[in-house]
């Protein structure tokens, strides 16, 4: 991801967005018109299923009458036995919802001679029948439609029955006790029955129109089965026992609400099919039945899925053209800031002329560009210019380089550089630092036998204090004549050096004169470090002070000229600032303790011996660090008369 | 409601037609079991359906049981060669001169319970005194007689037929039930076995041994080796329904349909599972088919004490042992 393109993120981020907002639009959608079909449904189911119910009560009330008005006349009334056979038949003709009927009394109870009595009408083909019941092989005073309203002393629906031999007609029996008045005592005396097909609630549940594939249960207190789509479930089955051949506790709880008369819309999916449906159960008042009226689910929420559906090609044809706007439009940034990246890599590696993207647009891009031009064009004047600072640089460069060589040039460089004098030794150093600076050394004969030397630093660097360094030089070399003394010298270079010195230049400068026959020293010394005085047996001490300030400074300023004696083999040690200020990396100086600790041991050492030494403890001390000042150093070593 | 009489009739034409000559021809035999076709029997139509009677040499017919169409009295006068009869029956048959033999017991314990609904706080035996018990009318006493006596309870019997509902309805506080039969049938009317309490006999230590296969002793005589041929061929027929009791249940489904009789594979996979269990003596001690000398004893003496026979016909007999005829 790091390393992916620019589209490649954007069509990453925007689509996965969008993607997001369609599932959550979809989601929503699905489940809201979901909602909001189940609260329709609801209600519509549960006005469907009332009506059924409403349908079946009326006629299961409009039955009850008969056999309740009739029982009502029992308990008043005498009647004949040909009177109860027309008042059965009567009940039969006058009700079409009745299938059958009968007055049903107790053992001997309506002749004492006839242990049944019974007549028993019903509709057979469009025709009324006639018949007893009740013989050896059927007791009538046992059957539930007789023996549960006698002893629950009420009146009842039974459980359905088939009657055998009638066609295999599924009915119910509503039973109503009468009773008679013996002595003041009321009797129990039979029963009045009137007998419904359930065929019709059958035809009834069946011509309701629920879907394509939901359909209607009916099953009774018991919890058997009468009406169902699967003509074999009929009677045959409970809903428990169907539950329990198919294994499905869904059902088995269906049932329990069912039974117990709860009016639900509840869900159920059926083991058996996988299929899931909605139902409304609602009971039967009259005879404590179920009603059961189940939506498929699929079905109902088709419309919600076809329009979910349709959203969802939309909603996914828009994903395809956001994709390709995405695409392009970032195509149309990636594509110029790739050719940007790639310029600007030949513009880093030095190519000025590469070819940027052409402006196409005043967007953030063609700014981008704009400036990407600007920084081009810029560069290339920035270049020219650097090349003609360059070369002038260069130019003042290879000047100073000159000025440096022809300083360095003017100090006496060659060594020994009195090979024929074997009096004394001299050597000298001069490391300039980076910039050309002001420090200067020079000696020279006066005479045959006297020998000045002198070292010197010149204030300031560059260019001025090179050329001071040669005017101080050259003053005092022409300045030194027989017979004049080093403060006398110093009083005329120092008025020569403050004529027209605006730039208030100075050098410091110690002057001396060695008498090789004598080995007197006569110096003077103008502000500069007082040289070291190298005894031949080890002694090491600074030459006495002498008064005096630098030169170029203040006109007529005294100076003051001291002796020393050399012995043989005694050596002088001059050196500017440069060597006691050398710097490590910690800006620690290498100070007078140091110097004075490294030349301590080398009082018999020749004077280019002393000066390695020093220089290389210098190095050591500096380690690389570059140096800020000239470190300059003259040694001069007497041997008298020869070197023995 | 009037049509059981015509049709009883016209059956009655029809086994009197065909075997009214008392003769057994060697491979020809009728048979009726006690009630209508249901799982209780599966083991004779399973071995009528599956040619386990044909293989033993028998063409045997079942006759459809009813209760208008008692399996004894049928035995008794001779309108079929076997049937299947409770073991008290057919001792008190005996007893009364009646000389019919048992060929197998299949039914090794009695299944008779009674059943309350614990909303009533009938617990134990000693709490049904005083309550409204449905029994049924037509049935053998002696069970429920023992059970009252022994817990010295005194009830109130509502005789009925065969229905559940009077019970589901509240009309009574307990009633008679046999475990293969009413008791599921009760949980399929949507109550719980939670919901109710149970007194099952042979817990109670009232143990009748139930169906049994019978034939006349004359027709015993007759044909020994086709009696017990007839009584192996039930024992094979009950031995395949258990190992194949989907093909078992299918084939007494059919039988169901055809006397349109109410049925559902539950209900008979039930009844089928409790007939298995039935068969088996509760100490699993005895084979499959053999009637048990004590169990005998037992009720015979129940019998004779309670007065329903004056003497115990002899076990010899009364039991031929056809299942081990090699070793007579």
């Amino acid at each position: 991801m790091k390393n992916s393109s620019i589209a490649y993120k954007m069509i990453l981020y925007i689509l996965s967005c969008a993607l997001l907002i369609l599932i959550l639009i979809m989601w929503y959608n699905y489940s809201s018109s979901r909602q909001t079909m189940f609260r329709e449904l609801k209600s519509n189911a549960g006005n469907l299923t009332s009506s059924i119910v409403n349908r079946i009560e009326t006629v299961l009330q409009a039955v009850q009458k008969v056999p309740l008005n009739v029982a009502y006349e029992l308990n008043n009334f005498e009647f004949t036995k040909e009177e109860l056979i027309v008042l059965v038949k009567g009940m039969v003709a006058n009700n079409s919802e009745i299938y059958g009927a009968t007055i049903a009394f107790e053992p001997y109870g309506f002749d004492p001679k006839q242990l049944y009595f019974s007549p028993y009408y019903c509709m057979k083909d469009d025709t009324l029948s006639f018949t007893y019941i009740g013989c050896e092989d059927y007791e009538y005073f046992y059957s539930d439609w007789y023996q549960i309203p006698k002893i629950l002393g009420r009146p009842i629906w039974s459980e359905p029955y088939f009657d055998v031999g009638a066609g295999n007609i599924v009915m119910s029996t509503y039973s109503v006790p009468f009773y008679r008045t013996v002595n003041g005592e009321r009797k129990f005396a039979g029963i009045v029955t009137a007998d419904i097909s359930l065929s019709w609630l059958q035809e009834l549940i069946a011509s309701m129109k629920i879907y394509e594939t939901g359909y209607g249960v009916v099953i009774t207190k018991n919890a058997t089965i009468v009406s169902h789509p699967d003509d074999t479930l009929i009677m045959n089955h409970s809903v428990f026992s169907l539950a329990e051949q198919i294994g499905d506790t869904n059902l088995h709880n269906v049932g329990k609400a069912m039974i117990k008369g709860e009016a639900v819309f509840v869900p159920y999916k059926s083991i058996y099919t996988g299929k899931k449906f909605w139902q409304y159960i609602m009971p039967i008042p009259s005879n404590g039945w179920s009603v059961a009226v189940l939506f498929p689910e699929k079905e109902l929420l088709a419309d919600v899925r076809k329009l979910t559906k349709k959203l969802l090609i939309i909603g996914f044809v828009g994903i395809i053209l956001l994709f390709l706007m995405v695409n392009l439009i970032s195509h149309s940034i990636a594509k110029p800031l790739t050719s940007l990246a790639k310029a600007a890599q030949k513009i880093a590696k030095g190519d000025l002329n590469a070819k940027l993207p052409p402006i196409k647009s005043s967007d953030e891009i063609g700014q981008l560009t704009d400036s990407f031009v600007y920084l081009e064009n810029e560069l290339k004047k920035y270049i020219i210019n650097l090349k003609e600072t360059t070369a002038a640089k260069e130019r003042i460069e290879s000047e100073l380089k000159i000025a440096h060589d022809i300083q360095m040039g003017i100090l006496p460089k060659i060594f020994p550089p009195f090979p024929d004098r074997p009096e004394f030794d001299i050597f000298a150093i001069i490391e300039p630092a980076k910039e050309v600076g002001g420090d200067l050394y020079d000696f020279f004969f006066v005479d045959d036998n006297n020998i000045c030397f002198t070292i010197g630093d010149v204030s300031g660097k560059g260019i001025p204090a090179s050329l001071f360094m040669a005017v101080t030089k050259t003053l005092i070399k022409a300045t030194t004549a027989m017979g004049m003394t080093p403060d006398q010298v110093l009083y005329k270079v120092n008025n020569e050096l403050c004529q027209e010195n605006e730039n208030m230049m100075f050098s410091t400068l110690f002057y001396a004169i060695l008498n090789l026959i004598t080995g007197e020293v006569l110096y003077a010394n103008a502000g500069h470090n007082i040289p070291y005085y190298i005894s031949r047996d080890g002694e090491l001490r600074f030459l006495e002070k002498t008064q005096g300030m630098a030169l170029g400074v203040i006109e007529n300023v005294r100076f003051e000229t001291k002796k020393t004696t050399l012995r043989k083999n005694d050596s002088l040690f001059l050196y500017t600032d440069g060597v006691n200020e050398a710097m490590d990396i910690n800006y620690n100086e290498f100070s007078m303790e140091r110097l004075t600790k490294t030349l301590k041991p080398l009082y018999n050492e020749s004077p280019i011996e002393i000066i390695n030494k020093v220089i290389e403890e210098i190095n050591t001390f500096a380690a690389g660090v570059d140096q800020s000042d000239d470190i300059t150093i003259l040694v001069l070593k007497y041997f008298k008369g020869s070197r023995d | 409601m009037n049509n059981h009489r015509t049709l009883l009739l016209m059956l009655f034409l029809f086994i009197v037609g065909n075997s009214n000559s008392e003769q057994i021809d060697n491979s020809k035999v009728t048979f009726i079991p006690q009630w209508l076709p249901q799982a209780q029997f599966a083991g004779y139509y399973v071995a009528l359906d599956m040619e386990i009677f044909k293989k033993h040499g028998l063409d045997v017919q079942i006759i459809q049981g009813c209760p208008e169409r008692p399996s004894d009295k049928m035995l008794e006068q001779g309108k079929v060669d076997f049937a299947t009869m409770w073991l008290s029956t057919a001792t008190q048959m005996r007893a009364r001169g009646v000389k019919v033999v048992n060929l197998a017991q299949i039914i090794q314990r009695s299944s008779i319970m009674i059943i309350v609904k614990k909303s009533t706080g009938i617990v134990s035996p000693e709490d049904l005194n005083g309550k409204k018990i449905a029994i049924w009318r037509s049935g053998f006493k002696l069970p429920f007689n023992t059970f009252f006596d022994k817990y010295n309870i005194d009830v109130e019997i509502v005789p009925i037929q065969s229905s559940i509902n009077l019970f589901l309805w509240d009309g009574v506080d307990a009633m008679s039930a046999m475990w293969f039969n009413e008791y599921h049938s009760i949980l399929n009317a949507g109550l719980e076995p939670d919901e109710l309490t149970t007194f099952f006999f042979p817990d109670y230590g009232i143990n009748f041994p139930e169906d049994g296969i019978y034939c006349l002793e004359e027709t015993y005589n007759k044909n020994p080796r086709l009696c017990c041929e007839f009584a192996k061929a039930c024992i094979e027929g009950w031995e395949y329904s258990f190992e194949h009791s989907d093909e078992a249940i299918e084939i007494i489904m059919q039988y169901m349909y055809k006397a349109k009789e109410p049925a559902n594979r539950a209900h008979q996979r039930w009844m089928l599972n409790c007939i298995k269990d039935l068969m088996h003596s509760e100490k699993g001690i005895l084979e499959i088919g053999k009637l048990n000398r004590q169990d005998y004893e037992y009720e015979a003496n129940l019998l004779k004490v309670s007065g329903y026979i004056d003497s115990i016909p002899n076990f010899e007999n009364f039991y031929r042992n056809c299942l081990n005829n090699e070793k007579q």
